[in-house]
């Protein structure tokens, strides 16, 4: 009796118990998630660099400037390949910036609204094809297009240069490679670019063409300097992109080291020898380097987007600090 | 008098600010067309090796283990693999991820939920090489078997690669669509006596469904084309059809890298075919998922 008269009452009481309950767990859970979310990333680090540890015992931060990687002698270096990857992702930057800023103008200014958003589609579709198939693609399309047409093109007229010498219809080249990146970085650049031009108030823009500014002079004097940082930005993520890409990389470049003075030779490149590698480590300490690489990968991509970030605040500080 | 000098034609700096726009202007529209291009070709490229080998054949069989036959055979292994990996990768990536945003959007103090946001973003920009070897350190190089699967590569260690990359993926988009529900949702139900469990389970969650929906299913198509992440994690595998997640199985993307530096022409064959294959998938995929997101932001659009 006594019992039920306790628990009579407590009908609300009980439902007030179960919200309470539901509650905490709903909490305890989604605050479990995104702290397992954090913790993957320093899981991360700590099992690379812990990987990499036998190898960084040996070779200490030499390793970053030895030039050989013989497995037979038990000698690892990573110069070789942080040029190439340098030299690769520099080079896709070099191409990818202005397209990929002309692109955005052309989706935020020029194009028709009824194209806009099909063209904007169809280049933020370019970044949904798997970078396999885009490697696939490199080998037996472009590297041969390469080969045949554009690599002796450029050689003809700037042959001269040692970075275009060599011998011009080799398939496997770092060229192709930059090209290839270059490929991969545009959507994300662009469509960051895009966003970007489109935040700009429109005010402004016509007060500049009220002032009796051409398009291109309003560009150039009013949208592009309104966001620079997040163009930078923008680049820099693209160029992030194109430091960790593997797979495709490793397709077309044709893994090989020594790395020649011209774009027109095969290389590798960080991320492509780890990707290449992937069966042929035979030794604890050639595993250990290979991880010692990717180590190194892990770093150079996260103080570029590091630096994206310090840009993107830096920009919003001036914009909301600077008035 | 020379009629050319009433013209309203522009000449002198005039003419040439307006020829540099148009330059400008052309440069433009020339950028724009070259990435369309690039993506036209990709695909007919893709699209004309590779539909012609196509078959039934192709998608029931395995890889032709006779050296001598005109055909590389089929990927039945190559698709349950891939199908196995990805599905292994939602399932863990698409909770967390999800439960990841409503802590955020829910739960979570202001600084609390940017420090997430900053790490989710970190973790976004890590090479997928590297997610790769990460799994390889933790699941199969240690000495310790982790949850029974170490050790070796399995299809449970590359769909935890690429849960790890799905994982930002889905969490970032969630976030954004679960910050599109109106409060107003929230504090009717809060109103109305509901718990905040039961406004996040009811209200929240059903109104922003489409937009989650939208995200992992962009997250599946980027799964389901990497590469790297099961190079050290599931790459060596039988030639056979096999269910088992804790065995190594074939998976499309490696199909197709392995296929493309192979020096058998048969098998060139078939890395395009599976090529068209999951660029298939990933395009319709992604086209769909935009087609959704379009139709979900309209309908949100009205309705406030």
């Amino acid at each position: 009796m006594e019992a039920a008269s306790i628990t009579a009452p407590g009908l609300p009481r009980t439902r007030h118990a179960g919200d309470r309950i539901g509650d905490g767990l709903l909490y305890g859970l989604t605050a479990l998630a995104a702290v397992l979310g954090v913790l993957v990333v320093f899981a991360i680090i700590w099992r690379v660099a812990d990987g990499a540890w036998p190898a960084i015992k040996v070779f200490h931060v030499g390793f970053l400037w030895h030039t050989q990687w013989n497995a037979n002698l038990n000698e690892f270096g990573a110069r070789e390949f942080i040029i190439g990857t340098v030299v690769t992702s520099f080079g896709a930057m070099l191409l990818s910036a202005p397209l990929s800023i002309a692109i955005g103008l052309f989706l935020s200014e020029l194009a028709p609204p009824a194209i806009r958003t099909p063209i904007g589609s169809l280049v933020d579709m370019l970044a949904a094809v798997p970078s396999v198939v885009v490697g696939l693609w490199g080998i037996y399309v472009l590297a041969p297009f390469d080969a045949q047409h554009v690599q002796p093109a450029i050689h003809d007229v700037l042959g001269w240069i040692p970075i275009f010498g060599g011998d011009p219809h080799t398939e496997s080249t770092v060229f192709t490679a930059i090209v290839v990146l270059t490929i991969m970085t545009i959507p994300i650049t662009s469509s960051i670019c895009r966003e970007l031009f489109m935040g700009v108030p429109t005010e402004l823009e016509e007060g500049s063409i009220g002032l009796g500014a051409t398009r291109w002079e309003m560009v150039r004097t009013v949208v592009v300097p309104s966001v620079r940082g997040g163009v930078v930005a923008a680049i820099i993520l693209g160029l992030g992109r194109a430091l960790g890409e593997a797979i495709a990389v490793t397709q077309v470049i044709g893994n090989f080291i020594p790395l020649r003075s011209t774009l027109f030779a095969s290389g590798d490149t960080i991320a492509s020898r780890v990707a290449n590698q992937y069966q042929g480590a035979t030794t604890n300490l050639q595993i250990a380097s290979l991880i010692y690489l990717a180590l190194v990968l892990l770093v150079i991509t996260f103080l570029t987007n590091y630096a994206a970030q310090r840009v993107v605040k830096r920009f919003e500080f001036q914009r909301t600090g600077g008035g | 008098m020379d009629p050319q000098a009433l013209s309203l034609k522009a000449t002198g700096r005039a003419r040439r600010r307006l020829v540099v726009n148009r330059l400008a202007e052309g440069g433009a529209v020339l950028a724009a067309a070259a990435a369309v291009a690039v993506l036209g070709i990709v695909v007919w490229s893709v699209g004309s090796r590779g539909a012609g080998a196509l078959s039934l054949d192709f998608f029931i069989k395995g890889p032709s283990s006779d050296f001598f036959s005109a055909s590389g055979g089929g990927i039945a292994p190559a698709i349950v693999g891939s199908f196995l990996l990805v599905g292994t990768a939602t399932l863990i990536a698409l909770p967390t991820g999800v439960l990841t945003a409503i802590y955020v959007s829910e739960f979570a103090p202001r600084a609390w939920a940017q420090q997430v946001r900053l790490w989710l973003d970190v973790l976004n920009g890590f090479p997928s090489i590297v997610i790769g070897i990460f799994v390889f350190t933790l699941a199969i190089k240690t000495k310790v078997p982790l949850l029974g699967i170490g050790h070796h590569q399995s299809a449970l260690a590359g769909g935890f690669a690429l849960s790890v990359i799905m994982l930002p993926l889905i969490a970032r988009s969630a976030m954004e669509v679960l910050a599109l529900v109106p409060n107003h949702l929230r504090e009717a139900s809060i109103a109305l006596g509901v718990s905040k469990w039961q406004t996040v389970i009811r209200v929240v969650l059903p109104t922003s469904l489409g937009g989650i929906l939208t995200g992992t299913t962009l997250a599946v198509a980027r799964a389901a084309g990497e590469t790297a992440p099961l190079l050290f994690t599931c790459a060596i595998a039988g030639q056979l059809v096999d269910w088992n997640p804790a065995h190594s199985v074939q998976s499309i993307p490696l199909t197709i890298f392995f296929d493309s530096e192979s020096a058998d022409p048969n098998l060139h064959q078939q890395a395009w075919a599976a090529a068209f294959v999951l660029i298939v998938f990933v395009l319709v995929s992604s086209l769909a998922s935009r087609l959704l997101l379009e139709r979900s932001r309209r309908k949100a659009g009205l309705s406030r």
